[in-house]
């Protein structure tokens, strides 16, 4: 077996966006953001519409950290 | 009998179960008979095969049934899949990749194989493979009830239907390994988000909007004595709901099966880009569960007691008899991929972590993949026999108990990937007290609604621990909490005596490694080095 010699090997998952992942762990996890039926949104109630919204904020969020992690070059 | 919706629904099936065959030719290698070629399809999948391949694994035909069923008998409770499938991908995404990595670089195909060489405990690596097939047995016999569900609605009876069904898809699956769901995932997830597409705009203008809809949800619950029901939670279910989502969220990629599917992708980015292009199914769940609320609004029952028959019954009523056969087609089709997908992860836990362990060390990987193929025809017989021979409710109820064992898993194989802190006398201590909690908790959960005085669901009453309070909480959420304590004092207790503790076979920078990296390529053409 080689001895691999790669200096940049550990810092490939290293970047400052990576903070951002805890949010929307926490944000769909707190119901008295989304426990409640008004406002609705085309006649669907808060609780619905707003945690298929966060879909959105995970997305957005794993989009980022993908962009800031990714390898390229290869 | 429904004839134009059986003769749809047996065309399709039958044209997946052809491309289920032809897979074996699929990205053909040069010989298919090594764990890595049958049961991770090479390796080599890229960022569309591995969305729909890893989708169409973790949203399964019994999810797409359950969820609804669950939300048109409780409620808001049954949402909580939602939070559940959001949360679950930022939390995982830097973990999968350190696994992905690992796990090429020593040539892993089981989370098994990863705790043998992180902790060198044989013992800690067959309790990790044990609860993991322990787990997704119960978990396949759920998709046959997924088909049953279909074929009920169709007037179809008999157990006859059923075996064929699952005969079928034993044959190519053996033959072709886990090419045979990645092909048929993308007809199965073509025609769910298609049948869900048209759902929701179709069945609400029909029913006269959303707004009626969730108006008829809220009159039915206000009807109702039951005090957890209701269109938004209640200050006693909030916890469960949200302990719920997260202990689920912990569980999913621990499964056997989510693992098969993250090895078999080609490199670290298609991970993490599946990690914010996944989410599509979790919208794509989000809308099938309103189907409940819409069933209620269309006045729609199940049949007999079976309320897994809902959202058939809803596509029965208001699709036209051909639509219903194609949205039928796509659940029955949906069960197949999981199915698939689940008895390789089964099989191959067997084929690694048992017999290559304790009965044939010499194992050539010729042997070792005929071996898993054949153990994933036992485990889908054996799937078969639980369904027909005893009551559905028990697959349910073991599915329940699945769920919270795998969870148990979490210090060896998930913490596993960032410390090895741990003794392995401590996580064998903590993983068997975790069961036990686990089991004890679910033994003491009653469920008046179905007459269960046990196992009758996972909300744990905290009034049982002495609380003076109607609050409940995810039993396996609880479990967890007990084994991280045992394995923390296991592990200072071990190391206080000085008990000898396993090597570690990795490197921190094998956790890093990926593809064109030369260990990883070098390391992937030799023998299996556990």
């Amino acid at each position: 077996m080689t001895t691999p010699d790669r200096s940049d090997g550990r810092s490939d998952d290293r970047s400052p966006l990576n903070w951002l992942l805890p949010l929307p762990i926490a944000i769909p996890l707190l119901p008295p953001l989304f426990n409640a039926v008004e406002p609705r949104l085309f006649g669907i109630p808060l609780f619905y519409w707003l945690q298929l919204a966060f879909i959105v904020l995970g997305v957005t969020t794993t989009t980022l950290v993908y962009r800031a992690t990714r390898r390229r070059n290869r | 009998m429904k004839t134009t919706e059986i003769v749809i629904f047996a065309l399709l099936f039958l044209l997946v179960s052809g491309l289920g065959f032809v897979a074996a030719r699929w990205r053909r290698p040069g010989d298919l008979a090594t764990l890595n070629e049958w049961g991770l399809g090479g390796r080599g999948f890229g960022g569309w095969i591995t969305w729909f391949l890893v989708g169409g694994d973790l949203y399964t035909a019994y999810t797409f049934v359950a969820v609804p069923a669950l939300i048109f008998g409780a409620g808001a409770m049954g949402f909580y899949a939602v939070p559940y499938t959001v949360v679950v991908y930022p939390m995982v995404m830097l973990v999968l990749v350190r696994l992905w990595s690992v796990s090429h670089v020593h040539n892993l195909v089981t989370p098994a194989d990863f705790v043998r060489l992180r902790f060198g405990s044989p013992t800690l690596a067959l309790l990790v493979a044990i609860t993991g097939i322990v787990a997704t047995m119960p978990y396949i016999a759920l998709q046959l009830i997924g088909i049953e569900a279909v074929l009920k609605t169709m007037g179809v009876t008999g157990d006859l239907p059923l075996i064929i069904a699952f005969a079928i898809l034993a044959a190519y699956t053996y033959q072709s390994g886990l090419r045979a769901p990645a092909l048929i995932a993308f007809v199965k997830d073509s025609l769910i988000y298609l049948v869900i597409l048209v759902a929701i705009v179709y069945i609400p203008a029909k029913l006269g909007g959303w707004a009626s809809i969730f108006d008829a949800a809220k009159a039915k619950f206000d009807a109702t004595p039951a005090p957890g029901d209701g269109i938004t939670l209640n200050a006693n279910n909030q916890l469960q709901y949200v302990t719920l989502a997260l202990g689920s969220a912990l569980a999913l990629f621990l499964y056997p099966h989510s693992v098969t599917g993250i090895l078999a992708t080609r490199d670290r980015n298609v991970i993490k880009r599946n990690m914010s292009a996944l989410p599509a199914y979790s919208l794509l769940l989000g809308l099938i569960a309103l189907l409940g609320y819409m069933a209620i609004a269309a006045g729609v029952t199940p049949i007999g007691k079976d309320g897994n028959t809902i959202t058939p019954q809803l596509f029965d009523k208001l699709f036209p008899d051909w639509f219903a056969g194609v949205a039928f087609a796509a659940i029955g089709i949906g069960a197949l991929v999981p199915a698939a997908i689940m008895s390789i992860a089964a099989a191959n836990l067997f084929a690694r972590n048992i017999y290559r362990e304790y009965l044939n060390r010499d194992a050539t990987p010729a042997q070792e993949a005929r071996v898993s193929k054949i153990a994933s025809l036992v485990v889908k017989v054996g799937a078969v026999l639980v369904i027909l021979g005893i009551d559905p409710q028990f697959s349910i109820d073991l599915q329940l108990i699945g769920s919270v064992i795998i969870l148990q898993t979490l210090p060896s194989v998930g913490l596993g990937l960032y410390t090895r802190w741990f003794h392995r006398g401590g996580l064998i201590a903590g993983l068997a007290a975790g069961m036990t909690a686990g089991m004890l908790l679910l033994y003491n959960i009653a469920n008046p609604a179905t007459k269960h005085e046990h196992f009758g669901g996972s909300a744990f009453p905290l009034e049982k621990l002495g609380f003076d309070t109607k609050i409940t909480v995810y039993a396996g959420l609880l479990a967890l909490i007990v084994n991280l304590v045992v394995a923390v004092l296991g592990t200072l207790v071990a190391r206080a005596l000085r008990s000898a503790d396993g090597p570690d076979g990795t490197r921190p920078e094998d956790y890093f490694a990926d593809k064109g990296d030369p260990r990883v390529h070098e390391l992937e053409t030799t023998a299996p080095a556990s």
